[in-house]
């Protein structure tokens, strides 16, 4: 039963809270969807922590998807043996899950320490500090213990990725999930809160990452129109003004 | 040809006394909130001087602006898109607080209440910041009037590049310096290098008349812009954490008023008025591959109104007939391109800047004047000018990219205009030679002094309104008869006061002043609709929202079973004694920061 609630039903709730609450918070505060950057206090720390931390994290999310999205079969597939997969996920996965760690813990000592960084810490940052922290934390943990367990330590392509590609099927393979190890469990808990929390901390920064820079002009000409300002109403339809339109552009 | 409309601002240097009225009611309008503390859309320089941020004009450090990369063509200075995308999680040069100023405010409250002593109390500084105490060392005008320039003038790096080139020229001893101010506003470019580094397209040019903005909604505080722009004009809110900038008081530019800094402005320096520029032609402008000639690359941008193929051009471009008359009586593109006194602020970054600058002959004047000879006199000013070789250099460096042929020929006709008028005002035949010797004849010249040194109203302000067949466009909406005879005429909306649109400020303002300067009765109180709006406000009775919702019972004064406390009295009979004058105007806290209720306008995109 709790298996069920635990791997059936939470990770839906949580999609649910991811998609609605983003959803809500893009309509409707447009102006708080920001990185909230510190870099004018202080930026010495920041100019390393930070890259660290980010590129670390990219890493993190990339060696995911790796191994949660691509079967064991297709690795195997192509030649690529169990072990060599686990030396890959071991040597590369740690690097960057320490520098994860090791970047936000001194971006956690550099917000701790500097004054007006500090004072402009809101108790949402705190809060999801604790749970991205205690995600690395596991996460890195699941990864290093397999070290000192067995010969590969558990081997999580037969449990949790079974049940997390289940998930987009709606089928979830309850069963797999539950066979996994504690400290697989407690990250994708901890996992699931970290994503049941984005939408409404500053992390939606991740969300609006500016791809489209790539590809636009750089000078951006706007006609002063103002149809979705906040608080103004579009064009309603019905009647046009009277009057000549000596300014129609097309 | 695209033809396109830009609002544009001259500045002539030899007017500005340095007051800061400008920066000082730009900031009341518009940064006296929490997270722009520092931050002056308007600020005066002195220069010689390092500016605000210090030393910004260093663009080997600050990498603002644009270079030509190796086949010629425009770049950020600060790098490509992939370059700047991998640089995103920390902004490798931005400035710090520190480049800027630590904000300050003081500690008013112990001057009050302060026990009983010996000693006076003192207000000392608190950062506004930290809150913390704090010693004051730096401000956005610390060095005005040369303050501490023999200590720091070696810093400003113009004066830097100057002398690398010419072994200590500049002497900073006070019989040989020279000084004048430089007023900043953000250049509103053809080329913005700020919008090119936007990573969220979040900077924009509008269409109709240039003002260059920032969407508050989609800035997600990627900070870029404040390296990519040249004049760090760009600004980051540490509350909020968007980017923001100079807005041209485009509320009140939209109704045809001038902007806060030039309508406020003691010495009446500042012109507005539009060009005509031909948009398709920037970008090959911004990349003349040398320096020098960029500044008349871009005057090359602007287009003759009177023209008829561009009159033609611009009327297929949507450009109303209004705006096209309004362009042909612009002052800024007569001190431009007509007259070609006004020269753009740092060509060299190659951003085509559009707030262009007269440049100070006073500097040339005043050593004339101070040596006992005749400061008016043509002969006399053109020796100078060709004499002092410094001060032309220095405003060569910052005006044509070092070109100083160009900044003395401005320099001439400016001396000419003046000795030619002297001669008019002493009764004397106008000396058509003087005005020959700058190219010019008696009429342009008396032209040109007219706007000038008369400078009128109208004549140094032809703002065309935004039109009011685009009312439903328009971030304020424009006048309509409803405001003609001041605050009284709002009408309500169906739903009552403060229903259907809110009026615009700017409007509310200057028909309110307007009132009351001229009215012979009192301007109600009441008529400010329940938001405080300190700039209508009479001083007569207190305007509800004036304070914060009062919790404090000594303050009520419907309640007065409640008042006075232990001391008895009620707050009418509170007698001279220390502790009953106890109820305290500021019990809602530091309000005078935000203001209570706001300004208005801040929350507007």
């Amino acid at each position: 039963m709790t298996d069920i609630v635990l791997w059936g039903v939470l990770p839906y709730v949580m999609v649910a809270i991811l998609v609605g609450g983003s959803i809500w918070r893009y309509k409707y505060d447009q102006f708080g969807w920001t990185t909230r950057s510190s870099q004018l206090y202080e930026s010495k720390l920041l100019r390393i922590a930070s890259p660290v931390f980010h590129f670390g994290i990219l890493a993190v999310i990339a060696g995911h998807f790796f191994g949660l999205v691509i079967p064991q079969s297709w690795t195997e597939a192509i030649g690529m043996s169990q072990d060599f997969y686990h030396f890959n996920a071991l040597f590369v996965g740690g690097i960057a899950g320490i520098c994860t760690l090791g970047g936000i813990i001194l971006l956690i000592v550099r917000r701790r320490t500097t004054g007006p960084v500090f004072m402009a810490t809101t108790k949402n940052d705190k809060t999801m500090y604790v749970v991205l922290v205690a995600a690395i934390v596991f996460g890195l943990w699941t990864t290093l213990a397999s070290v000192f367990l067995g010969e590969h330590g558990h081997n999580y392509r037969e449990t949790v990725s079974p049940w997390f590609r289940s998930l987009f099927i709606f089928q979830p393979d309850i069963g797999s999930m539950a066979a996994a190890p504690f400290s697989f469990h407690l990250h994708t808990l901890v996992g699931m809160l970290l994503f049941a929390i984005w939408p409404f901390t500053r992390l939606v920064h991740a969300f609006t990452a500016p791809f489209h820079y790539l590809f636009r002009p750089y000078i951006v000409y706007r006609s002063r129109d103002i149809g979705n300002a906040p608080g103004a109403r579009g064009r309603q339809p019905g009647w046009q003004p009277v009057g000549t339109r000596d300014r129609d552009r097309r | 040809m695209k033809v396109m409309a830009q609002v544009g601002m001259v500045m002539n240097l030899d007017k500005c006394i340095g007051c800061h009225t400008c920066s000082v009611t730009c900031k009341q309008a518009w940064t006296n909130r929490a997270g722009t503390e520092y931050v002056w859309f308007n600020n005066v320089e002195t220069r010689p001087g390092q500016g605000y941020p210090r030393r910004y004009e260093d663009q080997d450090r600050w990498r603002g602006g644009w270079e030509l990369n190796r086949r010629g063509r425009l770049k950020l200075k600060s790098g490509g898109r992939v370059k700047k995308l991998l640089g995103i999680f920390a902004s490798p040069v931005q400035p710090e607080l520190n480049d800027y100023y630590e904000p300050w405010t003081y500690d008013y409250e112990t001057l009050t209440e302060a026990p009983l002593g010996d000693d006076f109390p003192v207000a000392r500084p608190k950062s506004l910041i930290t809150g913390e105490d704090t010693k004051i060392e730096w401000s956005a005008n610390w060095d005005d009037n040369l303050g501490g320039t023999s200590q720091l003038g070696h810093l400003d790096p113009i004066v830097e590049k100057i002398r690398k080139e010419s072994e200590d020229k500049i002497k900073f001893e006070f019989e040989q310096t020279f000084m004048f101010y430089l007023p900043r506003i953000c250049e509103h470019c053809l080329n913005p290098s700020c919008m090119a580094s936007c990573p969220s397209g979040a900077i924009y040019k509008r269409e109709e008349d240039g003002i260059v903005l920032v969407d508050q909604d989609r800035c997600r505080g990627w900070r870029q812009c404040i390296t990519g722009c040249p004049y760090k004009k760009m600004y980051f809110n540490h509350k909020t954490g968007k980017a923001e900038k100079c807005t041209f008081c485009y509320p009140r530019i939209e109704v045809g008023i001038p902007t806060v800094c030039s309508e406020t402005c003691v010495g009446r320096l500042r012109y507005l008025g539009i060009f005509l520029y031909d948009a398709d032609k920037v970008t090959a402008a911004a990349s003349v591959p040398d320096e020098r000639d960029l500044y008349q690359a871009q005057l090359d941008l602007m287009l003759d109104p009177n023209d008829p193929e561009v009159i033609t051009a611009a009327r297929a471009e949507g450009i109303p007939d209004d705006w096209l008359d309004a362009a042909r009586r612009s002052p800024v593109y007569h001190l431009a391109k007509v007259y070609k006194v006004a020269l753009p602020l740092h060509p060299e970054y190659r951003t085509m800047p559009m707030v262009w600058y007269v440049p100070p002959l006073s500097p040339v004047v005043d050593l004339l004047s101070d040596q006992g000879h005749d400061a008016e006199d043509a002969d006399n000013l053109f020796g100078a000018i060709e004499a002092l070789r410094v001060p032309v250099e220095y405003l060569a460096e910052l005006f044509t990219a070092g070109d100083t042929e160009i900044v003395t020929r401005v320099l001439r006709k400016l001396a000419a205009m003046r000795a030619y008028m002297r001669g008019i005002s002493l009764g004397g035949d106008p000396e058509e030679a003087v005005a020959a010797s700058v190219g010019m004849d008696g009429e342009r010249m008396y032209d040109m002094y007219r706007l000038m040194a008369i400078a009128k109203y109208n004549e140094r302000y032809v703002i065309p309104k935004a039109h009011v067949e685009q009312a439903h466009n328009l971030e304020e909406m424009g006048c309509s008869l409803d405001f003609e005879d001041g605050p009284g005429m709002y009408p309500s909306e169906a739903f009552g006061e403060a229903s259907g649109r809110p009026t615009p400020v700017a409007v509310e303002n200057f028909y309110a002043l307007k009132q009351r300067q001229t009215t012979g009765g009192h301007a109600e109180p009441g008529e400010l609709r329940g938001r405080v709006n300190l700039l209508n406000w009479d001083g007569r009775g207190v305007p509800r929202g004036m304070f914060p919702e009062q919790d404090n019972p000594q303050m009520s004064t419907d309640s007065p079973a409640h008042s006075g406390g232990a001391s008895g009295p009620g707050p009418d009979a509170a007698g001279p004694g220390p502790d009953a004058g106890g109820p305290s105007p500021d019990s809602g806290g530091p309000s005078g920061q935000a203001g209570p209720g706001g300004n208005p306008l801040e929350s507007r995109p």
